[in-house]
């Protein structure tokens, strides 16, 4: 880059309508997961089954999210797995904590 | 000079991983950001789980949802826990107000991912513009915020009777109305902590989402970019800005769904 030449604008790209479409589709697809999980914390019966397909709907946002917003599958291979391979330790404190809080309910109810 | 620059890097004795090249084909900041993150989704997923985990150590509500009252006995039912909205007063709103609060904020991700996109192609009006409007967005999050904290803070007209170990270490039984971090009108005392943690912890990262998006609209519009030759700072900021959003749904989920 020619650094000293400072007045000289950078040259702008035109708009590429099919990009700025897709951004939107995503947002639409967002709010209407986002609509529907609503939906159904109010017609469905609270259990086991809602609580599972809240967490699963929340997976698919946020799928989304870092894939279409953060363009994290456009990422080098070694980073995106550097991200994505870390979480799996989040799975064992699921488990472990979630143990460790029903055993707490039995010891103390 | 330029295949002697590529062929410094690939030896073969030692692959892409030598040096002298980028196998992650990302500058420095960009792949700060991206491990920054990855200890921030740590931090609130500990959070999180720790919210699952002190919530299935009491029992559900388990009576009608017609007559619920909050008690320390049982974990509250957050749809009629959070049912307020600003000048309804005594009406019943379940998760009206917190589902406004997501749609502002997954709005807010998408005009930052059209700064981004604007960024790309050098165009300093767009971005601007987009900035702006993300920038309102993140303020009208965080006024949301603060009216749901407030709301929560002094709560219902009724309040719950209650008995609880109050500071001077007595047990006591009385009305009590809002939340602190001893005792609530909601539910057992862990509930309003894990609230005021939880939710203002991503509020924290909020507050500083918008100084950061401030800084680079303003860097924006006079023209500091433009001189540098790129927007990668718009890039890396608005990787800050999406990680709000992605947290705030989880949030929304665990804490006002489930």
């Amino acid at each position: 880059m020619a650094a000293h030449n400072n007045k000289s604008a950078l040259e702008v790209i035109p708009r590429d309508n099919e990009k700025i479409k897709k951004i939107w589709k995503t947002a639409l697809i967002l709010l209407a997961i986002t609509a529907v999980e609503f939906l159904m914390a109010f017609t469905m019966e609270r259990g086991l089954l809602l609580y599972f397909l809240f967490i699963a709907l929340t997976i698919w946002k946020a799928k989304y999210i870092m894939m279409d917003f953060m363009h994290l599958g456009e990422e080098a291979k070694p980073l995106f797995y550097s991200i994505i391979v870390p979480l799996i330790f989040l799975v064992w404190l699921v488990i472990a904590l979630v143990k460790e809080g029903t055993d707490i309910f039995m010891y103390r109810w | 000079m330029s295949t002697t620059a590529t062929a410094i890097g690939v030896s073969s004795k030692r692959g892409i991983w030598g040096g002298g090249n980028e196998p992650l084909n990302a500058s420095y900041g960009k792949l700060m950001m991206w491990f920054f993150l990855l200890s921030d989704i740590f931090t609130f997923a500990a959070f999180l789980i720790t919210y699952a985990a002190i919530r299935v150590s009491y029992p559900e509500y388990a009576g009608s949802m017609d007559t619920f009252e909050g008690s320390n006995e049982y974990w509250p039912v957050p749809e009629l826990v959070f049912d307020a909205f600003p000048f309804a007063h005594g009406m019943h709103l379940p998760l009206v107000f917190v589902g406004l609060m997501t749609f502002i904020l997954i709005l807010s991700s998408v005009t930052m991912v059209l700064a981004v996109e604007a960024g790309h192609r050098n165009d300093r009006k767009d971005v601007v513009k987009w900035m702006l409007w993300t920038l309102l967005g993140g303020i009208c999050f965080l006024s949301c915020q603060a009216w749901e904290w407030s709301h929560f803070i002094h709560g219902s007209d009724g309040g719950s009777v209650l008995t609880y170990v109050n500071s001077m270490n007595e047990v006591v039984k009385e009305t009590v109305f809002g939340a602190n971090l001893i005792v609530n009108e909601y539910g057992p005392a862990s509930f309003a902590q894990l609230f005021f943690f939880i939710t203002g912890f991503h509020g924290f990262h909020v507050t500083i989402g918008v100084v950061l998006l401030f800084l680079a609209f303003y860097q924006a519009a006079v023209g500091v970019y433009e001189r540098r030759g790129h927007y990668e700072m718009i890039e890396k900021i608005g990787l800050y800005w999406h990680f709000v959003d992605l947290v705030w749904v989880f949030v929304f989920t665990f804490f006002y769904l489930i």
